[in-house]
């Protein structure tokens, strides 16, 4: 417990205009429309075009965000990223946003959690706050994993969107309702290897090999970890509950990464919570990794359905493997 | 209520099948239309009925509902 507490401020999020559609992918995998909704709740999602890297979509959802908080653009004063499909190696793609931001004097740093990467952001932002190192704090998931992405593998192909979502994680005053209540990150290193790029950094270096081998592409044993995905999403946000003497019936929402509809229902199931308290996109997103869980709380609050004071269940999955959820009063 | 009883209600309930086509032989995805992700469904449906973990290697010997029962019955008997 630090000397603060902290808060969400704001949400942010933005999607590239082109939009892919499980009739598009027919034409260009075996797959069907049929397949693809009962499997995972997808219809369509959004795809960043040849110019759009991770920073421009980040950069957008980060506007976005910081214009509908009170928090000025000079107040900001850490930047934390999340993502696993960067602009580039490095820089880092915190860097590249701090300068189209036009904000200096202040550090920026990537975090690299795959699909839990926004989850590990704020809980690294919610450290700064409460212990006073930092006021206001730019985070973003982002993620363009369409650029990584074997259009030839049926199994992984239909699966990924493009999209940014962002918050703006504040200092609490004494007076506010708002606040992070709790917050839990996870890893399972043994149980990485069903979920990789394997080539690009330093244990497969790019070569023509790699390329020619598909490497550089994102391999999936999605099997393997369907049920580790609802079962770790539970573990850990049923913690949060019980250490904070509270039960699923005080949720007033719950906010799951977006990777198969299937797993945010059995989560649902599992955890006893209406599945009208669920956020859910999928079937317009699909799984856009890093930002799903900020877009679709982005979304919420927009639509009217978040409102100040709603308790909030914030959970999430990934690579690494990792998981981690965040309790919060929005 | 017993093992058998209990597994004849999940299947029930997670595939939405009728009482009567729950028979031993009956094979989720073959005959009770359960499809590929229905199946982790049903396994993790049991683990949280009975309070057990079963492994993934053992997924394969849940294939139909006499396998899952006898399955069952081993690990608790
Ligand atoms: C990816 C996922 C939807 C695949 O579903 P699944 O039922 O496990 O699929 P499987 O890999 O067992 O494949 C089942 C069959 O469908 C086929 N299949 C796979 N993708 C297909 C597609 N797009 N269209 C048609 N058939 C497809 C497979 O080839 C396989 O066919 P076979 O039985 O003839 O060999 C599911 O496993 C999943 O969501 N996993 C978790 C993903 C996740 O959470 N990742 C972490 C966060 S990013």
């Amino acid at each position: 417990m630090g000397n603060y507490f902290a808060k969400f401020s704001a949400f942010g999020s933005f999607a590239p205009k082109k939009i892919l559609t499980n009739q598009d992918l027919e034409k260009m995998v075996d797959t069907s429309d049929e397949w693809i909704r009962t499997r995972t709740g997808m219809v369509e999602r959004h795809i960043a075009s040849a110019e759009e890297a991770a920073s421009d979509l980040a950069y957008q959802a980060a506007v976005s965000a910081i214009e509908s908080s009170k928090v000025k653009y000079k107040e900001i004063d850490l930047i934390i990223v999340a993502t696993i499909s960067g602009d580039h190696a490095f820089p880092s793609t915190a860097c590249i946003i701090q300068k189209k931001l036009g904000l200096k004097n202040i550090p920026a740093f990537d975090v690299s959690a795959g699909c839990t990467g926004f989850i590990y952001a704020c809980d690294i932002a919610r450290q700064y706050i409460e212990n006073g190192a930092a006021r206001h704090i730019l985070v973003a998931g982002v993620e363009v994993l369409t650029k990584i992405t074997n259009w030839n593998d049926r199994n992984t192909c239909v699966l990924f969107g493009d999209a940014s979502g962002a918050c703006v994680m504040s200092r609490a005053e004494p007076s506010d309702i708002s606040r992070i209540i709790d917050s839990k990150i996870d890893a399972d290193g043994s149980q990485g290897e069903y979920l990789v790029q394997a080539a690009g950094g330093s244990r497969l270096p790019a070569s023509h090999e790699t390329v020619d081998a598909n490497q550089h592409t994102v391999y999936m044993e999605g099997n393997r970890i369907f049920k580790n995905a609802v079962k770790s999403m539970y573990a850990s946000s049923d913690e949060l509950l019980r250490r904070n003497n509270l039960s699923a019936l005080d949720i007033d929402w719950v906010i799951p990464h977006q990777a198969n509809l299937r797993i945010i229902e059995a989560l649902a199931d599992k955890m006893k919570v209406p599945i009208n308290k669920v956020i859910v996109n999928i079937h317009k997103y699909g799984n856009t990794s890093s930002a799903t869980v900020p877009l679709a709380i982005d979304e919420a609050i927009r639509a009217k359905k978040i409102r100040r004071g709603d308790i909030l269940l914030l959970t999430s999955f990934g690579a690494g493997l990792t998981w981690g959820s965040i309790l919060a009063r929005y | 209520m017993d093992i058998e009883a209990k597994v004849k209600q999940i299947v029930m309930d997670k595939l939405g099948v009728e009482e009567a086509q729950i028979v031993p032989e009956a094979n989720f995805i073959e005959d009770l239309r359960a499809d590929s992700l229905d199946t982790v469904e049903l396994v993790m449906a049991f683990e949280d009925e009975f309070g057990l973990t079963i492994p993934d290697e053992d997924q394969d010997k849940l294939r139909t509902v006499g396998q899952a029962i006898d399955y069952l019955k081993g690990k608790l008997g």
